[in-house]
């Protein structure tokens, strides 16, 4: 006992030293290989992120110089009808679009999946190649086809001796968005979800077969349950990007300039505050309360989403 | 909804933040420079020895082949290069100034201004006082309501050297006109009455079109009409009256016309605005301005011969006639130059030498500000072919002396447009009630400005 009490603490030090000093230079290596990347994170998202809520607490104006308001920004923020109703109509924009164009992206998926498509290759790219369109040349295009005088859909209607539908109308604009949004996104939603779709086991689809389930029946039961995380990735990246809807409003502006006012997305009027009124202080908090509202919208959904997972099991 | 575009789109935000930065990091250390530039003019010995210094100017516009007066000035004085360089138009240009001027670097030597724009940029104190610079007598070569919009606000300081001007008159289909036995009307009633006839002869006509989203059209035409609703002290005292008796007028004349469906109400510089131009939609432009006619050229190529120029209608009968101005720009010497003698001289001889004046005016089509080009036969003399063969330049000349000289602006007009295009524009396009947005107009411009800590008159 007491030989072995001296002993004992002789070999493990000698032991721990052995793996200690490799483990250190692992993690030197570790630290040399993640330091361009933490200098580039720090550098252009910390840093300006930590800046910009800086500047958010402080009110510059013309004349009379730079003051500091505490949270002064943020309560206008929560008062302002302009923010409050671009975020309202991003919301509504979410609420149709996005269920719209993953509701069609996942039948898309699941129909190539299945293979009942002909021409599958020629299908697959024609759905994702709007995806590789810039989004503001994608925006351009739309503009032209919804033109009420010049465009595609208004000389049909002219031939055919009604007039077309006003799509850069205040009543029809924001469904006009939608589609251009779902237009660009259908595809790359779909890959992902058709990705997902090729790493399901085969040897589910064969059980079902045996089970006899038809090709609906198996999507139904088997094939969407499978890809829930993807199909939660693709709604989480979809919230994002709806509240942060900036270049499509901001092109289509161009040709409808009193339908989509400064503040017709929370992003736009932000850009807006920044560079027309010269508010950069206020666009900060703007920002900063679209973050958050984007984070708890993502979260709930997700949260909803692993919610119902568990009651699932 | 995509991972790389919501990367995308956070890039772009983040750009705009690191922007936002840029501006507000800089904005805390722009004040301390205090060089008060003498009012000593500077002498002709200091002139000489400047012109004749190897120099390099950077020279901010978006004026069409200017590297055509460039040339022109750099073969007058060999020593100085000017760099041209186009960072956008309108609201890119001053945003990138802003930025530049901010951040204090990389602005440019000399840059263009829109006239409703030099007051924005003389609140910054980002503008050199040209009058040591340039002799005393410049004045008396342009034309005085030009010269009016370059000066402060106290007509003390010299803010820049007028490029361009844009008095207003009408264009109009001759043929449509004629068609329908309408005169050219000589007063605003008149055109009420003619907007009537023009649309009843051909429903799918109209007299004119009156954009929502042009403020400097709206704007030039409250300069006509006789309201004033901007003015600024040159300190911390702004003048907002822009639901003035005489604004109002005007908001009901149009309000009357478009409600009665006799004017359209497209958004201007559009591609159905050009459509309608090249069309037969609108029978006129109107009020349009002087840069209009060249511009219209290429718009409406198609129906060349067809249109002819005239005076802008009047809202009084029988008496002297009054039009306005809408456009119009100058070339400002920034203060933080490095040179500003040879600065000053270049911006000063590209609007000033005959030889530049007249190039602008007959190649880039830049409507005059010197008395001398206005009236030179090589420009006014020019019959155009376009416009059946009319001296459209000789009408535009003479309605240049009918604009009144006391119109102000707000230092912050970018603001100004942008709030009016919310308001009164949207009751435009939208049909509504013009003449209450107005006073929608009047208390988001209040509001702002007392948010900016002016004290509103």
């Amino acid at each position: 006992m007491t030989t072995a009490d001296l002993r004992a603490p002789e070999k493990p030090t000698v032991l721990r030293r052995g793996p200690s000093r490799l483990r250190r230079r692992e993690s030197a290596a570790a630290w040399v290989l993640i330091t361009p990347f933490v200098v580039l994170f720090l550098l252009f998202l910390v840093v300006p992120i930590v800046y910009s809520g800086y500047l958010s607490l402080f009110r510059e104006q013309l004349v009379g110089g730079n003051t500091f308001v505490g949270l002064e920004n943020y309560t206008r923020a929560l008062t302002d009808p302009s923010f409050l109703s671009g975020v309202a109509r991003m919301a509504l924009f979410l609420l149709i679009q996005v269920p719209v164009m993953l509701g069609l992206s996942l039948v898309f998926a699941l129909l190539l999946d299945a293979g009942v498509l002909y021409l599958q290759k020629v299908v697959r790219l024609g759905i994702f190649i709007p995806y590789a369109v810039p989004s503001v040349i994608a925006a351009l295009m739309w503009g032209y086809l919804y033109g009420p005088d010049f465009g595609p859909f208004a000389q049909l209607a002219d031939k055919l001796g009604t007039s077309a539908p006003p799509f850069l109308s205040a009543d029809w604009m924001l469904f006009s968005l939608m589609n251009i949004v779902s237009w660009e996104f259908i595809g790359y939603n779909m890959i992902i979800l058709y990705a997902a779709l090729r790493s399901v086991p085969r040897e589910l689809f064969d059980a079902a077969a045996v089970d006899g389930a038809g090709t609906v029946r198996t999507a139904w039961s088997i094939k969407i349950p499978a890809i829930r995380p993807a199909i939660l990735l693709t709604v989480i990246f979809s919230v994002i990007g709806s509240f942060q809807l900036f270049n499509e409003p901001s092109i289509l502006r161009n040709l409808a300039p009193n339908v989509i006012g400064i503040d017709y997305t929370p992003n736009l009027y932000a850009y807006n505050l920044a560079f027309i009124n010269r508010d950069s202080n206020y666009a900060a908090a703007i920002a900063f309360i679209l973050g958050i509202v984007i984070m708890v919208v993502s979260y709930t959904v997700q949260l909803s989403a692993q919610r119902k997972e568990r009651a699932a099991r | 909804m995509t991972r790389t575009t919501t990367w995308r789109r956070k890039a772009t935000g983040l750009t705009a933040g690191i922007a936002v930065a840029a501006l507000a990091l800089t904005a805390c250390s722009s004040g301390g420079g205090g060089d008060e530039a003498t009012t000593a003019a500077v002498s002709q010995a200091d002139i000489d020895k400047a012109m004749q210094t190897p120099t390099t100017l950077t020279f901010w516009t978006w004026v069409p082949d200017i590297q055509k007066e460039v040339d022109l000035f750099e073969k007058a004085y060999p020593q100085i290069k000017v760099e041209v360089v186009n960072v956008g138009q309108g609201a890119d240009h001053y945003k990138k100034m802003r930025s530049a001027l901010q951040s204090g670097k990389g602005a440019p030597d000399v840059t263009q201004i829109e006239f409703q724009h030099v007051q924005s940029f003389a609140l910054g104190d980002n503008l050199l006082d040209l009058t040591p610079y340039i002799p005393a007598d410049t004045k008396d070569d342009y034309v005085p309501w030009v010269w009016k919009q370059v000066l402060s606000t106290d007509g003390s300081k010299i803010w820049s050297i007028p490029q361009d001007s844009g008095p207003m008159g009408i264009l109009y289909r001759d043929d449509i006109f004629q068609a329908a036995g309408v005169q050219v009307p000589a007063t605003w009633d008149d055109f009420a009455t003619a907007a009537q006839t023009i649309h009843t002869a051909n429903p799918s006509t109209y007299i004119t079109n009156l954009p929502g989203n042009d403020m400097g059209q709206f704007t030039g035409m409250m300069w006509q009409i006789g309201a004033r609703p901007f003015g600024w002290d040159g300190d911390k005292t702004v003048t907002i009256d822009v639901n003035s008796d005489k604004a109002q007028q005007l908001a009901q004349y149009w309000q009357d016309l478009i409600q009665k469906d006799l004017v359209s109400v497209d958004p201007d510089f559009t591609d159905t605005w050009y459509q309608g131009l090249a069309n037969g939609k609108y029978a006129s432009w109107s009020p349009a301005a002087a840069w209009g006619p060249v511009f219209l050229q290429g718009t409406a190529e198609s129906t060349s011969g067809l249109w002819r120029a005239a005076q802008v209608p009047q809202w009084e009968a029988g008496g002297d006639p009054v039009s306005a101005n809408w456009g119009g720009s100058s070339d400002a010497v920034l203060k933080s130059t490095k040179n500003p003698i040879a600065a000053a001289q270049f911006a000063l001889w590209l609007n000033h030498d005959p030889s530049s004046t007249l190039m602008m005016a007959n190649e880039q089509f830049l409507f005059p500000t010197t008395n001398d080009t206005l009236a030179s036969p090589e420009f006014a003399d020019q019959k155009s072919e376009f416009y059946g063969g009319q001296e459209v330049n000789k009408l535009f000349a003479e309605i240049s002396t009918t604009v009144p000289e006391d119109f102000g602006w707000l230092p912050f007009m970018d603001y100004a447009y942008s709030a009016g295009q919310e308001t009164v524009g949207k009751a435009i396009a939208d049909k509504g009630d013009v003449v209450g947005a107005l006073k929608a107009w009047q208390d988001d411009l209040v509001g702002y400005a007392k948010q900016q800590g002016f004290t509103v008159k």
